[in-house]
């Protein structure tokens, strides 16, 4: 794909989320930036623990105490979401930016019906009847597959499976047709031919809508089915980001690579899957340097003083977008990078 | 449901009857006989002799039962030793007071508790969280005695002359009195009879009995006189429904789906007030029902202490003056009570969280 030259939805620039903890600083979120472009699906990939999750509750404005938005710009729409006041950023949320969650069961209130939870939302954004949010909330449940929807808007969610859990709260997310849809491992709690389906439905109503969706997963499959570009996450940074096809073809962070290669791939026999030593960092005490480098085979394989020393920048090819942090590609003092990016 | 209600009330009744076989013997345990309770140290072998042929109390203690079971079965609560008057009629009396009282005091400890834990909950850790905590610790750990006559000194004699004085004994006012509804809207009535009973019964609730009658004078005076008791018996229950109220609205603070309601853009309080306090209600709703069971024991003091003439004072005396049918009487009606308003609790259930069904 060509440097994208359009327009962004949402510029996250520098964003740095902290949690101050009796044990210490928690640097969730540790200087990310990334642009999602309308109509895109935009994947953010990471284990668990590297900043996924707290970087969409920072979109949303959802940080809780110890929690806390140091530092950066979410720009969306012209505005920075940062300097909005509660009140106009519960404008916002639910209308022109949504999410959904890994949990869908436990996401919806156990104690209202499916109806009156989606219904919900047109009330809190709109002056609306209820006959006329009753109608729409319907006409959702028709919208994301939800056979005999007009009964169903009087079940209650544990009466529902995993997958039609998900397939409300989209209906409820994209209620307003959002601009942007935040989708937090939307599929990792479910079963694997559900996957598929509320995947492909998602990638439905985003061509219907033209919703931006940040999906957020560990599971690289996942991404390569859906995504139109990548970001990879490591202890709250963001150290390689590219389109889709050039990512998978062409891995450039040690991490990244250590990723796809732990992918089991079917047909291929192997005498054990390979994985990346080693743990994600402590984020209250990183690592001195690179924040991979603790784990890092090209480290010792290139013989490279300078990453426990100084953290790399991100660096960015030009011509292809491909972005990556890491000192294989970027020269430092007294320090030639082994290769071109 | 109405099949297991029904059943509910049918388990009731095995329930009740361990109850009184219970108070029935504990009661004849009680070291001293009625006689010398009742006639004083110095009655003679021949005079109580007598005494206990003239109130059954010679036969042994499981005839006693059988036929104290016969006649309460009928509605016979027998006579009392103490005050030779029929049991009936002294339930009739009294029982209204302490029902105004219990259900006062419940009413000041759920309006109060219940928006203090909310508070306490959604402020987390802040200043008005560790007050709130240290009140309803000081709360719980208050004796009801002490603080029915802290109360009491604090409102009738510090707040003396000022518009804040609050009566420190009694139901009503001396000269006040509550016109019952039946005899002012002349109900026909055969005196003796059964529905005569139930609308002095009724009556006998003042505070009710003077809103349906127009009567702000009665209801007034009435309610007066109920602060400072209300207040007494409802302290500790009122601290251990706001803590928790605390907890369980913490608990229910940290599910998937209030982070759902924040996400769709609800204003922060009515998250707190529409997605959470629903479901944080079912253990403070049990709490409440069994706070039901410390308020009658709670009621025997404050209404010592206030000179309320309910059934905890009544109880009170018919202990120390072995007057066993209204210790018996009394702790039936106190067991059916409490059965019925933990069933009520039960029943609750099912409409606050659509997940639970009764079977």
């Amino acid at each position: 794909m060509m440097e994208n030259t359009k327009p962004s939805l949402l510029e996250v620039q520098n964003l740095v989320t902290y949690y101050y903890t009796d044990e210490g600083v928690v640097k969730a979120v540790d200087g990310v930036d990334f642009k999602v472009y309308p109509g895109e699906i935009i994947g953010l990939v990471g284990e668990s623990g590297c900043g996924k999750s707290v970087t969409s509750l920072s979109i949303m404005g959802l940080i809780e105490s110890p929690g806390k938005i140091v530092n950066g710009k979410i720009n969306f729409l012209e505005r920075n979401l940062l300097e909005l006041g509660e009140s106009e950023m519960q404008n916002v949320r639910g209308a022109q930016i949504s999410m959904i969650f890994q949990q869908p069961q436990s996401s919806l209130n156990p104690v209202f019906t499916i109806g009156s939870q989606i219904e919900e939302v047109f009330q809190i954004h709109g002056k609306i009847s209820k006959n006329e949010a009753a109608d729409k909330a319907i006409e959702l449940l028709k919208l994301v597959g939800i056979p005999d929807a007009v009964k169903k808007t009087h079940a209650y969610p544990h009466e529902m499976s995993g997958g039609q859990a998900q397939r409300v709260m989209i209906a409820m997310a994209l209620a307003l047709s959002p601009k942007l849809l935040i989708a937090d491992e939307p599929t990792t709690a479910l079963d694997v031919t559900i996957q598929a389906q509320i995947l492909n439905l998602l990638a439905d109503l985003r061509r219907k809508f033209n919703t931006s969706v940040i999906l957020i997963t560990h599971d690289l499959g996942v991404i390569a089915e859906m995504a139109d570009r990548v970001a990879i996450m490591y202890a709250g940074k963001i150290i390689e980001q590219s389109d889709v096809q050039s990512l998978f073809d062409h891995p450039k962070h040690p991490y990244t690579r250590g990723l796809i290669a732990s992918v089991p791939v079917m047909g291929e026999i192997k005498e054990s899957l390979d994985t990346i030593p080693g743990n994600v960092p402590n984020l209250i005490d990183l690592p001195i340097g690179c924040r991979f480098s603790t784990r890092c085979n090209a480290r010792e394989e290139y013989q490279l003083e300078i990453c426990n020393k100084q953290e790399p920048e991100l660096q960015r090819n030009q011509k292809s977008g491909h972005e990556v942090r890491c000192w294989l590609y970027q020269d430092g003092e007294g320090h030639t990078a082994p290769f071109k990016l | 449901m109405i099949q297991y209600t029904i059943r509910r009330l049918l388990l009731a009744i095995p329930v009740i009857f361990g109850i009184l076989l219970v108070t029935f013997t504990l009661s004849r345990m009680i070291p001293g006989e009625p006689c010398k309770a009742m006639l004083g140290e110095k009655a003679t072998a021949q005079v109580c002799e007598q005494f206990t042929k003239q109130y059954g109390l010679d036969k042994p203690i499981p005839v006693q039962f059988a036929i104290f079971m016969g006649n309460m079965l009928r509605g016979d609560f027998g006579e009392s030793i103490r005050f030779s008057r029929p049991v009936t009629l002294i339930l009739i009396e009294r029982l209204p007071t302490t029902i105004e009282l219990g259900i006062f005091a419940l009413l000041i400890a759920c309006v109060i508790g219940i928006p203090a834990g909310i508070l306490s909950a959604m402020k987390r850790n802040s200043p008005l969280d560790v007050v709130v905590m240290v009140i309803s610790n000081i709360g719980v750990s208050m004796p009801v005695y002490w603080l029915g006559l802290m109360l009491a000194y604090f409102f009738a004699l510090v707040l003396k002359d000022t518009f804040l004085w609050l009566p420190p004994t009694g139901r009503l006012t001396a000269g006040i009195t509550s016109i019952p509804f039946f005899q002012l809207w002349n109900f026909p009535y055969i005196s003796g009879t059964f529905s005569h009973y139930m609308l002095q019964f009724f009556s006998n609730f003042l505070i009710f009995n003077s809103i349906i009658t127009g009567d702000w004078k009665v209801l007034g005076d009435s309610i007066k006189h109920l602060i400072l008791p209300a207040m007494a018996l409802g302290t500790i229950p009122m601290a251990i429904i706001a803590r928790m109220t605390r907890s369980s609205m913490l608990e229910v603070l940290k599910q998937d789906y209030i982070r759902t309601a924040k996400a769709k853009g609800l204003q922060r309080n009515l998250v707190i007030l529409k997605h959470a306090l629903r479901n944080a209600m079912l253990p403070i709703i049990t709490i409440i029902g069994l706070e039901v069971g410390i308020l009658f024991a709670g009621a025997l003091l404050t209404e010592t202490i206030f000179g309320l003439s309910g059934v905890g004072r009544i109880l009170y005396e018919a202990i120390t003056a072995r007057d066993y049918p209204i210790i018996q009487a009394f702790t039936v009606v106190i067991a059916i009570g409490y059965v019925f308003i933990n069933l009520l609790v039960d029943l609750s259930y099912v409409f606050i969280d659509p997940r639970i069904r009764l079977e």
